[in-house]
């Protein structure tokens, strides 16, 4: 390949376009500090798993709890001792398990089922369509908890699942259980209206005179085309899901042994009465830069990479 | 339009059905026989069966092959559509009278919370549709941003403790009288505005960038005019859809002010529901719910031949 002028893709225009944009390059780089923090938090999580002692954020000491700040411990001590500074690095770990393991269930059904709507049109269509209108008529966060709360029911029930929970907390799965299965409309919607625009296009009808199959069609063809509409609406969800999450924490389906941003901030509640306000401003300030440079790079990302998608969006919502 | 409105208002019936199912399924099924929630923990295998038999939990889940009504979904769905919602596992009141004393309660907080952060949002994304590109806009913008990227958890606790517990200026807890509702209000208007006034502004700046702003400002129109009159007029279809699919879950209330406030409506109704696993509470809310919505999309349609008359409904 050369670098004549017919190979700037779409993805180096949008990174031109994003370079100079000062504002999203500095959320890119808290993005990175964030990614940063997360593979050390799994870092120090999977070592202690795999030597089989309890990890240091873990440890309770009960002879330093509710410390307020000081040069060993820059947040202070919560109620069990422990560092608070740890406890936010930990926070870090569950945001971004929380993201990923959400859209390991969000991309691929709305990916298919936006895919196979869009393309093949009709009856698929409809079921499709009626599908999540139905899911869309019940208040979502209400949905998200009736799923969290029998998913985690059901795994803390069944020995098979069990086993699951030694790798992932029960209330961590079932909180993304609870996420993915209510939140892949908005992606089915995006994927399904592009393949509907696609699927006249000189290219797939090029394709099918020669004979191509369907499947190849969507997901060799046409997906390439998509893809960028799911990175865009991974970004601009992750901080959605990890606000929910602080919520269904207080709502009592949320992580349950591992301290989450959402968890933390519920602790912290108590200990306000004590004059103890640094553990939620930790918190509240860990969650807010991470869910504030993904919302300003998600939209700068959107802008670069398809510009007609923000009113596009704007007008479905 | 008549025919229009009939066959929608039809599609009330599937979409029900498929809310129901999926409740019917995740608290039935998925959840298990819902006796032994209400037996307790160390019940009999007599008591189990005796309430089985009296709640007919004891039946097929969906098909009786014998005689195909006499099942547990056909058996819910018949009950709901008679508008007889049970009573509640856990307190035995009739539901249908728990949800008419929760829904005056949460009203009382959502209706004005939505008014007063529906006019508040237009107001500020007008203001930065007008100073669009400046100093006003962007940080109007930035702020709305940084508003929608804190936890609304930390603007209750914040506000609760703060204003409320510690400087003494609301009351803290309950629902005795309308001062009871201000800061409740007040915090799900700081919450929710910043998004709001992100979305309006959006919708504003993209109608002031099509053809007939251009002609307006071309034969000397006043900027000013351009903005009320032309824009916001045409901004309306995505205003009208935002707004009016908004209003079912008004009636759901508000989950977490009310939970926070002590206030008796039916945000706290459901989420107690949730936790009991008091089935009839959440089929009968998540039915209504689901009718509402279905109906506030169709008055969407209905406003929009309003907003804009180029628009037939066929």
């Amino acid at each position: 390949m050369s670098d004549g002028p017919n190979n700037t893709g779409l993805w180096q225009i949008a990174w031109r376009q994003l370079r100079h944009n000062r504002f999203a390059m500095v959320c890119l780089a808290i993005l990175g500090l964030y990614t940063a923090v997360w593979i050390y938090a799994e870092a120090t999580f999977w070592g202690a798993r795999i030597r089989g002692v309890t990890p240091a954020y873990k440890v309770s000491n009960y002879d330093i709890r509710n410390q307020p700040p000081s040069a060993a411990h820059p947040l202070g001590t919560n109620f069990a001792g422990r560092d608070n500074l740890s406890q936010m690095i930990q926070g870090t770990r569950i945001a971004f398990e929380i993201g990923l393991l959400t859209s390991v269930i969000v991309i691929p059904i709305g990916f298919a089922l936006g895919a196979v709507a869009g393309y093949f049109g009709r009856k698929i269509d409809t079921a499709v369509v009626y599908l999540y209108s139905v899911i869309d008529s019940v208040p979502g966060i209400l949905l998200i908890m009736a799923i969290a709360y029998v998913v985690r029911s059901v795994v803390e029930r069944s020995e098979a699942f069990q086993a699951i929970t030694r790798y992932v907390d029960s209330g961590l799965l079932a909180v993304c259980v609870g996420m993915g299965f209510t939140g892949w409309v908005g992606l089915c919607r995006l994927i399904r209206a592009e393949y509907f625009k696609h699927r006249e296009r000189q290219y797939v009808l090029a394709a099918r005179a020669l004979g191509v199959s369907d499947g190849a069609i969507m997901f060799r063809h046409i997906a390439p085309n998509v893809l960028h509409l799911i990175i865009i609406n991974f970004s601009l969800r992750f901080p959605g899901l990890v606000l929910t999450e602080a919520v269904l924490s207080y709502l009592g389906v949320g992580v349950r042994d591992e301290p989450s941003w959402g968890a933390i901030i519920n602790d912290a509640k108590q200990r306000l009465w004590l004059g103890n306000w640094w553990e939620l401003a930790g918190a509240t300030a860990a969650m807010f830069f991470l869910v504030l440079a993904l919302n300003i790079f998600g939209d700068a990302l959107r802008d670069a990479l398809d510009p007609k998608l923000r009113t596009a969006e704007a007008k479905t919502a | 339009m008549g025919a229009y409105i009939i066959r929608r208002l039809l599609s009330v019936i599937p979409i029900t059905l498929g809310v129901l199912f999926i409740t019917f399924f995740l608290f039935r099924v998925v959840g298990g026989n819902p006796a032994y929630r209400i037996a307790g923990k160390n019940a009999s295998p007599a008591r189990i069966a005796q309430i089985s038999k009296e709640r007919g939990y004891d039946k097929p889940l969906f098909l009786n092959w014998r005689n195909p009504l006499d099942a547990q979904f056909p058996r819910l769905c018949l009950q709901l559509v008679r508008l007889d919602f049970g009573e509640s596992m856990t307190t035995k009141q009739r539901v249908s009278t728990m949800l008419r004393e929760g829904m005056l309660p949460s009203l009382c907080l959502t209706t004005p919370l939505f008014i007063i952060e529906l006019v508040l949002a237009i107001a500020l994304a007008l203001v930065a549709a007008f100073y669009r590109g400046t100093w006003i806009d962007r940080s109007l913008v930035i702020l709305s941003v940084m508003g929608m990227s804190i936890s609304s958890l930390v603007y209750i606790m914040v506000a609760q403790f703060w204003l409320a517990s510690e400087w003494r200026l609301f009351p803290v807890w309950g629902f005795e009288g309308p001062q009871y509702l201000l800061l409740p209000i007040l915090i799900g208007v700081v919450a929710g505005v910043g998004g709001s006034v992100r979305f309006y502004r959006t919708v504003m700046l993209d109608e002031m960038n099509q053809e007939y702003v251009r002609t307006a400002r071309a034969k000397g129109v006043a900027n000013r005019t351009v903005l009320f009159r032309h824009v916001l007029r045409n901004a309306m279809i995505p205003i009208l859809t935002n707004v009016i699919v908004a209003i079912p879950f008004l009636y759901t209330g508000a989950l977490l002010l009310e939970n926070f406030f002590g206030i008796p409506g039916l945000g706290r109704l459901t989420v107690n529901a949730v936790f009991n696993g008091d089935e009839d509470v959440i089929f009968a809310t998540t039915f209504i719910g689901s009718v509402l919505f279905v109906i506030a999309n169709l008055a969407t349609d209905i406003a929009y031949t309003w907003a804009d008359p180029r628009i037939r409904l066929k």
